[in-house]
């Protein structure tokens, strides 16, 4: 072809990975971030979606083409479950890169978003002081002690986890967990990564278009990614959000703050016993979000419990959550999704996903009749992530934006 | 010096409770590769910050370090600094795709194998 006849252009690139770092939501106590450290995240949610789409699939295809059949040749029999299909995975190099990289990845991150947030842990929690400082919407305890399942073990690889203060007043570590999770998971939960959150309220709205809650209760709230866009949906209502993290909670009410949300009000306290904190039938509405699997069988059902206790005759209680383990879910996948029981710090994860739901929620006292289940998927300004917002397709075992909604709504 | 309480570069890298698992044969080799791909991150880093120069010069024929820190590319700026930050990952992580395009393949003859049967007269 003669060189006149061709397009001077480069062939036009068609992305689908994540978005720049850069469109993240920045409310007033956001860390700021250099240009070095925004590079730092860019490349983490690209790892990220390359581990998930790219190696990942490798498993599976390693599971079909050696680790099953190696099994059928021993003459085993077929997997009676998850777990003895993982202890054949972890002996396979598809899975242990796959699974080597993602943890160095998930620490990569963490120590990013900590280096971002300890530099400026003066500037910050200064910040975070000022806005709180004598306000009632912030109530701490000092004497708090953390439950076993928030203490054994730093959830999600995240050093210190929701409570540790590396000085009094410190919100480094929810600063951290805040500014890494637009990179863990390439922004699809949202600018703000409160995408569940903005679902949630939405198909309140959809599916209860009666239900007007006066109080409101968020169970496990952390830093209030997704309670703010439910306190948003209903202004008027008081909401209360609990959480067992002083540092969450003060970091919480700072940027509850600065992005205008006034109706939202900090508690520390352990969720699985709120007697001393709230009356009977004192909530219109109990919400748990992406929590019930930091719990553990012990507490659960006390939660469920607490759950009907504080609810109104008439008022609803939501848990959302991955989906369930069922007989339905193939073994190979509820063994990718223990990925981040056994590797990523989340002890419960597996226990809890194996849990029937609606029996335990009969066992908290309410009618299996009342029952309420469904599915939301996160919310996203689809201006900016237009693949977030149309995606239904790609799995990630645990780790996609879509979950289960278990709940009931009390009779009365 | 800094007068900050804490020393970012001791803390930053603090490792979570709980004992942490290992998946490689061997510890040491997943050791090298947590340094590969910390280094991998790093590469990244410098490049998009040589892409940020590059473009300031290309906008204002001069760049600043301020304007560095505050560059914001364009959604078509993204979205090409995205794509080579795939190609770079892709370019890095080569051995893995191949690794799974030998289990699509199965089982197949070595090199060794075919001069052997070509080394054959009859
Ligand atoms: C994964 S975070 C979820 C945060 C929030 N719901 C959201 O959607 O962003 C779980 C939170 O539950 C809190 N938590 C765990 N067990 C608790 C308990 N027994 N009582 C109060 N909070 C608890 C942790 O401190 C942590 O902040």
């Amino acid at each position: 072809m003669a060189d006149a006849e061709r397009d001077p252009r480069p062939d036009p690139i068609e992305y689908d990975g994540p978005p720049d770092y850069r469109v993240v939501g920045r409310h007033g106590v956001y860390p700021e971030t250099s240009h070095d450290e925004i590079a730092r995240f860019n490349f983490l949610a690209q790892m990220n979606r390359h581990l998930s789409t790219k190696v990942m699939p490798g498993v599976a295809e390693a599971f079909d083409a050696r680790i099953e059949p190696a099994r059928k040749k021993a003459k085993k029999g077929a997997y009676k479950t998850r777990h003895e299909v993982r202890k054949d995975l972890v002996q396979d190099p598809m899975f242990q890169w796959w699974s080597a990289m993602r943890r160095a990845t998930m620490e990569t991150r963490q120590q990013a978003g900590r280096w971002v947030t300890i530099r400026q842990a003066d500037a910050l929690n200064g910040k975070v002081r000022t806005l709180t400082e004598g306000d009632p919407r912030l109530v701490l305890n000092a004497d708090f002690k953390q439950p076993r399942s928030t203490d054994a073990i730093d959830h999600h690889c995240m050093p210190g986890s929701y409570h540790t203060e590396l000085v009094p007043g410190d919100v480094t570590g929810p600063a951290n967990y805040d500014a890494g999770i637009f990179a863990t998971t390439g922004g699809m939960l949202g600018r703000y990564n409160d995408g569940g959150g903005v679902a949630v309220a939405q198909w309140v709205q959809k599916n209860l278009p009666d239900f007007q809650p006066k109080r409101i209760l968020d169970l496990g709230a952390g830093l209030g990614h997704n309670v703010l866009p439910i306190a948003a949906a209903f202004p008027d209502a008081e909401v209360i959000a609990v959480d067992a993290g002083a540092p969450m909670l003060r970091y919480g009410l700072a940027r509850a703050k600065t992005m205008g949300i006034e109706n939202v009000t900090f508690i520390q306290g352990d969720v699985s016993d709120l007697k001393d904190m709230f009356e009977d039938e004192s909530f219109d509405w109990v919400q748990s979000t992406m929590f019930l699997h930091e719990t553990s069988y012990k507490t659960m059902p006390m939660i469920f419990a607490e759950t009907q206790r504080l609810l109104k005759p008439g008022g609803i209680v939501l848990h959302v959550e991955q989906p369930q383990y069922s007989d339905d879910m193939p073994l190979f996948e509820q063994a990718m999704r223990d990925w981040d029981a056994f590797y990523n710090n989340e002890p419960f994860w597996t226990k809890m996903h194996e849990v029937d739901l609606d029996a335990w929620m009969e066992t908290a006292g309410f009618d299996r009749e009342t029952l309420i289940h469904g599915g939301v998927a996160a919310v996203v300004d689809p201006e900016v992530f237009p693949e977030a917002a149309e995606d239904t397709e790609q799995e990630d075992y645990g780790r996609k934006a879509a979950w289960h909604v278990i709940g009931a709504r009390k009779e009365g | 010096m800094s007068t900050a309480t804490l020393d970012p570069l001791k803390l930053a890298g603090s490792k979570a409770k709980g004992k942490r698992p290992w998946f490689l044969e061997n510890p040491d080799t997943e050791r090298v590769m947590n340094i590969t791909l910390a280094l991998m991150q790093e590469v990244a880093v410098i490049r998009e910050r040589m892409d940020t120069v590059e473009r300031l010069l290309d906008r204002d024929g001069v760049v600043t370090r301020e304007a560095i820190e505050t560059f914001e590319p364009s959604k078509e700026e993204a979205d090409e600094r995205g794509y080579w930050m795939q190609e770079y990952i892709a370019r890095c992580l080569r051995i893995l795709q191949q690794d799974r395009e030998a289990i699509a393949r199965g089982k197949e003859d070595s090199s060794e194998d075919v001069a052997d049967e070509f080394a054959k007269v009859d």
